[in-house]
């Protein structure tokens, strides 16, 4: 689906740092409606089979999000972002935090930084996301992700057993 | 404390030393010597190294060598690979929301 459009994804593992390029077949100030709105972030903004869910927020600088990924099991994953910086329908920043479903972070987090540009009706959004460690990169993602990220931490344990044995 | 692959990573010495031992296992003298570092420096890089995972080592004789895991970067990878399909998956999902609103909108 959608393979005219570009997509971009590269992780720069020394600089800790994951750049995501995407374009999108409409205009900037939908598509910067999209990323910006609660109810349009609420039906896009967590991978299918989980969805995302807005507690409350409000979107100006110093305003806060908290919303949780929804696992279809009814697993909740709080995050808690602040927006640092805002212009409006070309960019805007907001520190992103892992947090417990009474809002108190897990710090330290990551800094995201989204800018939209639009051309030929098409609008290119660049995303990046500056993590302090890969253990907060891990948990980013979602439950797919946080499988995959439980399944890494078991081999971490079992793997020195095994290289003693080797 | 576990140690974090992107901290072991994010040193440009830890780097230098992998990209060393990816061609050629190598003894701690042996990268003391390339490195132009003390054993004792050269001992914390590998103990971070090793404790992510990243490098194995093999006892040969008297000298202890040290060797590239080339599994726990594909690993690395692969989890990449997961965190990129994710971000696929939503940005799927929002070519059609977009779809929906331009239709309403019609």
């Amino acid at each position: 689906m959608n393979n005219d459009l570009l997509f971009d994804f590269n992780v720069d593992k020394a600089a800790k740092t994951v750049f995501i390029t995407r374009e999108f077949n409409a205009g900037q100030s939908l598509v910067w409606e999209a990323f910006t709105k609660p109810e349009l972030l609420d039906q896009w903004g967590a991978p299918a089979p989980m969805r995302a869910k807005t507690k409350h927020m409000d979107f100006k600088v110093g305003g806060r999000r908290f919303y949780a990924m929804v696992s279809p099991d009814g697993k909740e994953l709080w995050s808690l972002q602040r927006y640092t910086s805002i212009t409006p329908k070309t960019n805007f920043k907001l520190y992103n935090s892992f947090a417990d479903k009474d809002e108190n972070p897990d710090l330290p987090g990551s800094e995201w930084d989204y800018t939209f540009s639009e051309q030929n009706g098409k609008t290119k959004v660049s995303i990046t996301i500056f993590n302090e460690s890969l253990e907060r990169m891990e948990k980013l993602a979602d439950g797919a992700v946080k499988g995959l990220a439980v399944m890494f931490n078991n081999l971490d344990e079992i793997l020195p057993a095994l290289s003693q044995k080797l | 404390m576990k140690q974090d692959i992107f901290q072991a990573i994010a040193d440009p010495t830890r780097r230098a030393i992998l990209t060393l031992i990816a061609i050629q296992a190598l003894t701690p003298n042996v990268m003391a010597e390339k490195f132009d570092m003390s054993r004792q420096a050269v001992s914390k890089h590998i103990k971070v190294l090793q404790e992510c995972e990243l490098i194995r080592p093999q006892q040969s004789g008297r000298e202890i060598y040290y060797h590239f895991n080339a599994k726990k970067m594909q690993e690395f990878d692969h989890w990449i690979a997961q965190f990129r399909q994710n971000w696929e998956t939503q940005f799927n999902q929002l070519d059609e929301l977009l779809l929906n609103i331009k239709e309403q909108k019609k």
